[in-house]
């Protein structure tokens, strides 16, 4: 069965992604967050869920069960504030983890 | 040494040795495992990397083609037109297994009525500055689904690696090492019985002569 995606965020960084039919929720106060991805991974409906770097990084406790299943993927992604680099962060996070040192990215 | 508590008997260390070549296959297996797991993981990584660094550029112009939409139109209009969206995009869900850890793998399902017809609204109230941002973005969404995928398994796989290094480490450096100091020293207790009754045996003949012969009286 087609999953959707969705996409949390505040209002400016994502009402874009609504025209090329993602499922949009809006979410300006940080707190809220990660009240609002219980709601949405509840009954497992979506594949995907993007999130503007500020809102990924305030559910950072809520993501955690998530780590170790497939679905669904949550993927952070700057929103209109600029990025904050946590994209990169995280990758070099998971080389940390499996190799042991970030070969990846130390310069 | 670190040995196990058992008992020094021949049949134990039968049983012992048997484990250990069992130990010693499993973490030539486990050893292997890593290895791939790792190879892949590398490849995965850096695709992950090249990708994430392309979307955050693009993003970053497509944002900017909304600033600029958002500029010379109302908030109300731009909010409008975007609120209907005409295609729905959702993905189908398989999986893939990549040495025993299943990623998923994400193929999108476009449901938008026909090609090149993407935008929500008309044409008539709204500013190009609109459609460029409409059209960079739907552009980037095959990428946005492949980052997802590439992302989410970069994120099992780095899990599943560090578990069989964990696994690999407890074998080489704990499990075998122990096995290996156990069976030595139950071989050396076996021989240690083995000289001990030998010499007992030889005094008790020694004892059984001196009583029938009475060696010592006559010489």
């Amino acid at each position: 069965m087609a999953k959707s995606i969705a996409i949390i965020g505040d209002s400016e960084s994502i009402k874009g992604f609504g025209a090329v039919g993602m499922d949009l929720f809006i979410c300006d106060d940080t707190a809220a967050s990660s009240q609002l991805l219980k709601q949405i991974t509840d009954n497992d409906y979506y594949a995907i869920i993007y999130m503007t770097e500020e809102i990924f990084e305030a559910c950072a406790k809520e993501r955690e069960k998530f780590a170790e299943r497939a679905v669904p993927a949550i993927i952070p992604l700057p929103g209109v504030r600029g990025n904050t680099g946590i994209g990169q962060r995280r990758l070099s996070s998971f080389v940390e983890q499996a190799v042991g040192s970030d070969i990846l990215f130390k310069n | 040494m670190d040995i196990m508590n058992v008992n020094p008997t021949r049949m134990q260390m039968t049983k012992l040795k048997k484990q250990l070549v069992t130990a010693k296959r499993g973490h030539k297996m486990l050893k292997d495992k890593r290895d791939e797991l790792m190879r892949q993981f590398i490849e995965l990584v850096q695709e992950n990397k090249k990708l994430r660094e392309k979307i955050e550029a693009e993003l970053k112009v497509c944002s900017s083609h909304f600033v600029n939409a958002s500029a010379v139109m109302s908030k109300k209009a731009l909010d409008s037109s975007l609120m209907s969206s005409k295609q729905q995009t959702g993905v189908e869900v398989t999986s893939r297994n990549i040495m025993s850890v299943d990623v998923p793998v994400f193929s999108s399902v476009d449901q938008s009525p026909e090609k090149g017809d993407i935008f929500p609204y008309g044409f008539a109230f709204t500013s190009f500055e609109l459609d460029d941002a409409v059209t960079s973005l739907n552009d980037l969404m095959p990428d946005l689904i492949k980052l997802a995928e590439t992302e989410k398994s970069c994120e099992l796989m780095a899990a599943e690696i560090e578990r069989t290094r964990r696994r690999v480490n407890s074998l080489e450096h704990v499990m075998i090492p122990r096995y290996e100091d156990t069976i030595k020293y139950i071989a050396m207790k076996l021989e240690e019985n083995d000289r001990s009754s030998r010499t007992r045996l030889m005094k008790v003949k020694d004892m059984l002569l001196e009583k029938a012969h009475h060696y010592s009286e006559k010489y």
